[in-house]
């Protein structure tokens, strides 16, 4: 009996927490969706497939999948170079963008949460924060 | 019966679509080249414009906000240039000489400035001399407002006409359903200005009410090509579609190019924007691309430096990376080639002092063509 009370607040601070984190993920999303029409979508096109051999697909990408450092600095310093996505080599240069670290961690959350990609931790602005150039 | 009707009006669409104006794939690649491609500047990041001094050096933006000076073989990088916003396609951007530089020694300048009471920024026109490696003297001309932290379409392309006036090119600023038509409004325009930033008294808006009295077109999307005609001395412009309808138009004075009232593209989605292609009192581009290339840079060739080039027009793409050259009849586009193919993004292209073309491309650096006899 004594149990109750302690598990029953638990329980409900751990609800809570998870909705609270699940909602947070949405809004990011949902915020990150914008920062994709503005920055993103002329060159990685609506659909995240991008343009082969010129502009790497973010839908299904196995860069994105397996080298989530890479692909935050990528879009907070920029990229040039080569790079290989999804078995095609890409060598193309992409500007630094001059988002703010919330503004990345949200466009982040909406690629990775898109076009079939599913992650399993979101990305935070003091995650993007933590990367240096 | 319903469907049969579908079927062909579908069709009649479909046959408009495939009679559309001359496609990508239309672009031919010559059979012999007239020209070898040498990298003349190396290790350029994004050489947004480039401009030749009298003594033959060069003059290079870095969107990244660096003035370089190449001369006899080496870089340095130009002191007290102006603070520049980062962010999305906004940088540093053109660099033109006056026309009288020799006796005046002006240098002109677009680039992204976070200037003024709002948050973001917008694009700024001003000019300066060189005096040591630095810029002296420095008057800014023309700063767009308001400030917005959008991150597309700040333009931005410089040019002279015969008669002294300057020329320069805004992007809509991504706000195409305000910016482009409403000429109270910066963005999506192109701007005329006598050459220290004075308003000439014969601009087309300057008895309207509340207009932005330097606008000399409107309804642009995103201008990232402008040249003088060396024949005719009139402006083209080439400009940026959404996905498909990049165009090339030229510049008449108080004329509407259309955006977004008419376009031949659609949108990123795939969507359609309008069904317009034409609309009375709007002008039509003289070419249009779809799918987009993506220009950026203009240069009309006027000599024979090269078998045939002469008085074709070469334009960079960023979407395709080549360099095409469009083959003119008066103001006709005849044929397309395809140039320098998979170099990289060609973000500008000059015809040079020596009438040799030189061709900016990123993440590459300034490439000179060599003609093959």
């Amino acid at each position: 009996m004594k149990l109750i009370l302690p598990l029953y607040v638990l329980t409900v601070f751990t609800l809570g927490f998870l909705l609270y984190q699940e909602s947070g993920l949405k809004e990011s999303i949902k915020k990150g969706s914008e920062i994709y029409t503005d920055f993103c979508v002329n060159c990685h096109l609506d659909n995240g497939k991008g343009v082969p051999f010129t502009y790497p697909p973010l839908a299904k990408s196995d860069y994105l999948e397996k080298t989530r450092e890479a692909s935050i600095h990528a879009v907070k310093f920029g990229l040039q170079g080569e790079i290989i996505v999804n078995g095609l080599t890409y060598n193309n240069t992409m500007t630094s963008l001059g988002l703010e670290d919330e503004e990345i961690a949200n466009v982040m959350n909406f690629i990775m949460n898109s076009w079939g990609n599913t992650q399993t931790k979101m990305v935070t602005e003091k995650e993007v924060s933590a990367i240096e150039k | 019966m319903k469907n049969s009707i579908v079927l062909s009006l579908l069709f009649v669409v479909i046959l408009n679509y495939s009679c559309a104006q001359d496609a990508e794939n239309k672009a031919t690649t010559p059979n012999s080249p007239v020209f070898k491609a040498e990298l003349f500047v190396d290790e350029l990041q994004i050489p947004w414009g480039f401009t030749f001094l009298p003594d033959k050096s060069i003059l290079i933006t870095e969107k990244g906000g660096e003035l370089i000076h190449f001369l006899n073989g080496k870089k340095s990088i130009i002191g007290n240039i102006p603070e520049v916003y980062q962010r999305g396609q906004g940088g540093l951007l053109d660099i033109a000489l006056h026309p009288n530089y020799n006796e005046n020694g002006w240098i002109y300048l677009t680039y992204a400035s976070s200037e003024g009471e709002e948050k973001g920024g917008h694009t700024a026109l001003m000019r300066a001399k060189l005096d040591n490696n630095s810029l002296t003297n420095i008057e800014q001309l023309y700063k767009a407002v308001p400030n917005t932290t959008k991150g597309q379409h700040f333009g931005s392309r410089i040019a002279f006409d015969n008669d002294g006036y300057l020329y320069f090119s805004i992007g809509e600023r991504g706000n195409r359903d305000i910016n482009p038509q409403d000429i109270t409004r910066d963005g999506g325009k192109i701007y005329r200005l006598y050459d220290d930033g004075r308003i000439p008294e014969d601009n087309p808006f300057v008895d309207v009410d509340g207009a932005k009295t330097a606008i000399f077109s409107y309804g642009h999307r995103n201008p990232q090509g402008l040249i003088k005609h060396p024949i005719t001395g009139e402006i083209w412009d080439n400009e940026h579609g959404p996905r498909g309808g990049d165009e090339i138009n030229i510049i008449k004075k108080g004329a509407n190019y259309g955006w977004p009232l008419t376009t031949y593209g659609i949108n990123y989605s795939g969507t359609p924007i309008t069904d317009e292609t034409t609309m009375e009192g709007m002008e039509q581009p003289i070419h249009y691309w779809v799918p987009s290339i993506a220009p950026s840079g203009m240069a009309f060739v006027t000599s024979d430096t090269y078998k045939d080039w002469k008085g074709s027009l070469l334009v960079g793409s960023l979407a395709f990376q080549y360099l095409e050259r469009l083959v003119l009849e008066g103001d006709k586009v005849v044929k397309r080639e395809k140039l320098m193919a998979d170099l990289g993004r060609v973000r500008a292209v000059q015809e040079g002092p020596d009438e040799l073309i030189y061709v900016a491309v990123e993440g590459k650096g300034i490439y000179k063509l060599i003609p093959i006899k």
